[in-house]
């Protein structure tokens, strides 16, 4: 069965300010009820005043989706009652949107069209205490620039719409307007229809799991009711997060008439080609632009080069190491080894207890064969679970690699200790040798690298059997 | 009594700031509970704020343009810490926690805020009497409402009340009370002064205006008020120019408007005589005087309604009870809750307008009533712009009719709308008018001018003030 599925992706962006007074929007971790004025509380008399800052990150996502940039656009006034709503409308834009006629690819067969952004106010937010008969009103949020990004219906699966948001997240963190690790900057609503039934609108979606499990859950309930014949109601559906399921909305719920209709406290507002020009010349590089560059200019491979590009912080980091270490080397050592420890413990890179100048110590050591490709695994990992310097580390945890002269001590008393296994080499069993290595690397816990360790074994071993 | 020779004397120290408030007050003592015409008194920081200026004088130091002179604010504007109710039970107990920008600019010149007046609630009305807090009577005839909805204000200043006050001004409501108290009543250009602080009833007609005794005064009050806020992303930087200076009579070189449809079906003979008589006192003065005509004058007050309740309907939604205003408490969920708290703290003008501009915005009918509104709005504006090429100003009556007795209209909405017929289109095009009286105390003449024009259409009101003393 054919899956359809459009996003409406809203996105908070990084303004220093709110999107129609002075208030600041760093609310996360402030007091409920102090990042507010009356503009952001709706008191009578208060009048909205367009934030300039919000139409230029606006922009700036509106041309790295490719979108059309309207040189004039208009705020609408979108009206319905909500106790976290304190104008009883919200502002939004609605015929006249900032961009249009968008598409962001996903991959080289895969592109996703983007039929409109447009920039909003996010409402205030409410707080249900946990066995509270009341909930409680916090408008610091209130007045939030939002860009709602929605997308023609061309996603055929939930991973796919996953796949999707991690783009936007990536493009817009790319370009400093948005900041995905802040808790409810990024939610959608998604609409998803099977062939033969009803399309839904599935409502609360906050984080891309979050999409994938909604609209997985989406898919078995719709398929489920077509197997049987039933009808699949064209109808609006809320996402419980905790049971990750949907529900249907009350009727009275659904049955909107926003009577949208032109704000009358906002002028039009005029958007230049020179002023877009301008905007788009200081557009900083891309994912998709980085990705190409990286490939030409370092000496990688296209997936190394695809995980890089994945996010500005990790990119920044691989290309300023790159300008000290083999960007090759570096480029393994990052995709592989670091991105690897920093999945495994739901950590991103900035967040992390490693920094440039300690993974570039780390990869300096490993050139010069003070440490093995073990120890400095070791070492990254002991510096991502608890902090310190990799010269500390090697020191206090012995991480130093063994020296050759220590080395050869060390096999000869193992060739002493195995001499069943030597004989067995010198018989013509070749396979042997990978036992007797096996024995000096546990004998130097690791410290040993063990190719030179085989090397000297088959030195010395060939000195046997003359 | 010129009130602005009153402030020059508190500026020189001549006169006191506290003993020329006391007469107001002695005056508000002496009449207002037969007027009715403040909801909210400010007696006590009056005098205390009297006192502070009298000493800043008296101390050699710089006072403002309005030193130590009290002002009525019409209660549809926001006074910090100074109750704001708008007229309404809604708001009965609303001490708001800033000012708007006018007051702020009244306060940096140090303006005197004496009261806080009636109003219709929430601006909607034309006599007055739809305040939660009573009905205010025409001094001039205490059996007659005095206009509205800044009814309050008007009757204020005819009574002696306070030398200033301010009105604000969506379809008349500065200009419809100034004609029926016998007060000069100014409705600027839109966008000239700030709104940031009036309480919306329709953003796209709201404008602040002045209510005085004489348009000198009139004149004085706007250069305080007028001007771009960046609070206010609709108003406009106005001419650098003081209009209060612009002052004028000479009025040889221009050419009146006499716009035909202002004389029409439903305005009354005695009216169209009155002003007629102030159009020939012009011409006696030099003026050419010519007939203009507004041909889509007959769509004006059906589209205006339609516009303002539009509006309103928004502009008003924001009262739910949560944060400030009327609030029950009674355990519901927020739906029943807010239906509640809407139903007890509105009133029957405000509920009526709300639900029809509800129903003029809504899916299906938006292109019908709304829009349409909008495009004879386009009409307007092309047809006043025409006759303001042809003539300098447009003179004619403000109301269609003198003031009519309290209670007379108030059960029959329709005819009290239709008393709007004249005033509304200026508010639909966003120019500026004046009301001043003519030779008839309670009948105003309408002088209505291009953007900007304050200067001149004052100044042609001074030559019918002058004419008529
Ligand atoms: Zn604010």
């Amino acid at each position: 069965m054919n899956v359809t599925i459009g996003l409406e992706v809203h996105v908070q962006l990084l303004t220093k300010s709110k999107l129609f007074c002075n208030c600041g929007t760093n609310y996360r971790d402030s007091e409920p009820n102090t990042h507010t004025c009356p503009v952001c509380l709706g008191l009578p008399g208060s009048l909205p005043v367009l934030n300039k800052k919000a139409i230029e990150y606006g922009t700036m996502a509106g041309l790295a989706l490719n979108c059309d940039i309207a040189n004039e656009m208009q705020f609408h006034r979108k009206n319905y009652f909500y106790p976290d709503l304190p104008k009883g409308f919200q502002i939004t834009q609605y015929d006249r949107p900032l961009g249009q006629n968008g598409e962001i690819r996903l991959d080289q067969d895969k592109k996703i069209r983007i039929k409109r952004i447009h920039l909003e106010e996010d409402p205030g937010r409410l707080v249900h205490p946990p066995s509270a008969r009341y909930s409680l009103i916090d408008y610091n949020r209130s007045g939030v620039p939002l860009l709602e990004i929605v997308t023609k219906p061309d996603m055929d699966s939930p991973q796919e719409a996953r796949s999707f948001l991690k783009k936007i997240r990536e493009t817009l963190e790319f370009l400093d307007i948005f900041d995905g690790s802040l808790d409810g900057a990024m939610r959608c609503d998604a609409n998803i229809s099977l062939e033969g039934g009803g399309r839904a609108e599935v409502k609360n979606i906050s984080s891309y799991k979050g999409a994938e499990k909604a609209l997985s859950y989406e898919i078995t309930r719709q398929k489920n009711l077509l197997r049987r014949g039933k009808e699949v109601k064209r109808e609006t559906r809320h996402f419980d997060e905790s049971q990750e399921i949907t529900r249907s909305m009350r009727e009275k719920e659904q049955e909107h008439d926003y009577r949208y209709f032109p704000e009358p406290d906002l002028p039009l507002i005029q958007l230049t080609e020179e002023k877009i020009n301008s905007i788009k010349e200081k557009l900083p590089e891309l994912p998709e632009e980085k990705r190409k560059r990286f490939l030409d200019q370092y000496e990688i491979t296209k997936d190394q080069a695809k995980s890089l590009t994945t996010s500005k912080t990790l990119a920044n980091f691989f290309e300023e190491i790159s300008q000290q270490v083999n960007p090759k080397k570096t480029a393994t050592w990052v995709t592989d080894s670091l991105m690897g420890e920093l999945n495994y413990r739901d950590q991103s890179l900035s967040e992390s207890n490693m920094n440039k100048q300690k993974f570039i110590y780390i990869l300096e050591k490993l050139r010069d064969g003070d440490i093995t490709e073990k120890g400095a695994t070791k070492i990254i990992r002991h510096i991502l679970d608890e902090g310190g310097h990799p010269k500390e580390i090697i020191k206090q945890k012995d991480f130093k690699a063994i020296k050759s002269q220590n080395l050869d001590q060390i096999i000869h008393k193992i060739l002493e200790k195995n001499s069943e296994a030597v004989e067995d080499y010198i018989k013509g069993k070749e396979e042997a040798i990978n036992y007797l290595v096996g024995q000096v690397m546990s004998e130097t816990k690791g410290k040993a690298k063990p190719a030179d360790t085989r090397k000297k074994l088959q030195k010395i071993l060939e000195g046997y059997d003359g | 009594m010129n009130h602005i020779e009153s402030i020059l004397k508190i500026k020189k120290g001549e006169l006191s700031s506290l003993e020329y408030l006391e007469k107001f007050i002695d005056q508000i003592n002496k009449k207002e509970d037969e007027i009715n015409a403040f909801i909210t008194l400010n007696e006590e920081k009056a005098r205390e704020k009297a006192k502070e200026i009298d000493k800043k004088i008296n101390n050699g130091k710089e006072v403002g343009k309005l030193a130590g002179t009290p002002i009525a604010i019409k209660d549809s504007i926001i006074t910090k810490n100074l109750r704001t109710t708008c007229g309404s039970q809604m708001l009965k107990d609303f001490s708001p926690q800033y000012d708007a920008d006018v007051i702020k600019k009244i306060k940096k010149e140090d303006g005197i805020i004496i009261g806080k007046t009636n109003c219709d609630e929430f601006c909607m009305g034309t006599s007055t009497e739809t305040s939660y807090f009573g009905p205010t009577h025409n001094p001039i005839d205490h059996e007659k409402v005095p206009g509205g909805s800044s009814g309050g204000s008007a009757a204020a200043i005819k009574y002696g009340a306070s030398p200033f006050s301010l009105g604000s001004d969506t379809g008349g409501s500065v200009r419809c009370p100034a004609s029926f108290c016998g007060t000069v009543g100014l409705k600027p250009t839109y966008g000239s002064i700030s709104r940031y602080g009036l309480i919306a009833y329709a953003s796209s007609l709201d404008q602040i205006g002045t209510i005085t005794n004489t348009i000198e005064e009139s004149a004085y009050l706007f250069d305080v008020i007028k001007g771009k806020t960046k609070n206010d992303s609709t108003s406009l930087k106005y001419p650098d120019r003081d209009v209060y200076e612009e002052l004028d009579t000479d009025i040889s070189q221009k050419t009146i408007g006499v716009p035909q449809e202002f004389f029409g079906e439903g305005v009354d003979q005695e009216v169209n005589e009155e002003v007629k008589k102030s159009i020939k006192d012009l011409e006696d003065q030099g003026a050419k005087i010519k007939s203009v005509n507004i041909p889509s004058m007959e769509y004006a007050l059906a589209a205006y309604y339609l516009v303002a309740i539009g509006e309103a309907s928004s502009n008003l939604a924001r009262f739910d009870g949560v944060r400030y205003g009327h609030y029950s408490n009674k355990n519901k969920d927020w739906e029943d809750y807010f239906s509640e708290v809407r139903r007890e703290g509105f009133g029957k003008e405000v509920k009526r307008r709300i639900m029809l501009g509800t129903y003029a915005l809504s899916a299906g009918y938006y292109e019908k009533y709304y829009q349409k509104a909008l495009k004879i709005r386009t009409l307007l504006k092309n047809d006043f712009e025409r006759a303001l090429n042809e003539s300098d100003l447009l003179v004619a009556p403000t109301m269609p009719f003198k003031p009519f007795e309290l209670g007379e209209k108030i059960e029959d909405p329709l005819s009290l709308y239709f008393a709007d017929i004249l005033t509304v289109p200026i508010n639909m095009v966003g120019l500026p008018a004046l009301s001043v009286p003519s030779k008839e105390e309670d009948i105003g003449i309408q002088i209505i001018g291009e953007p900007f024009s304050e200067g001149e259409i004052l100044s042609t009101g001074k030559i019918i003030e002058e004419e008529n003393q």
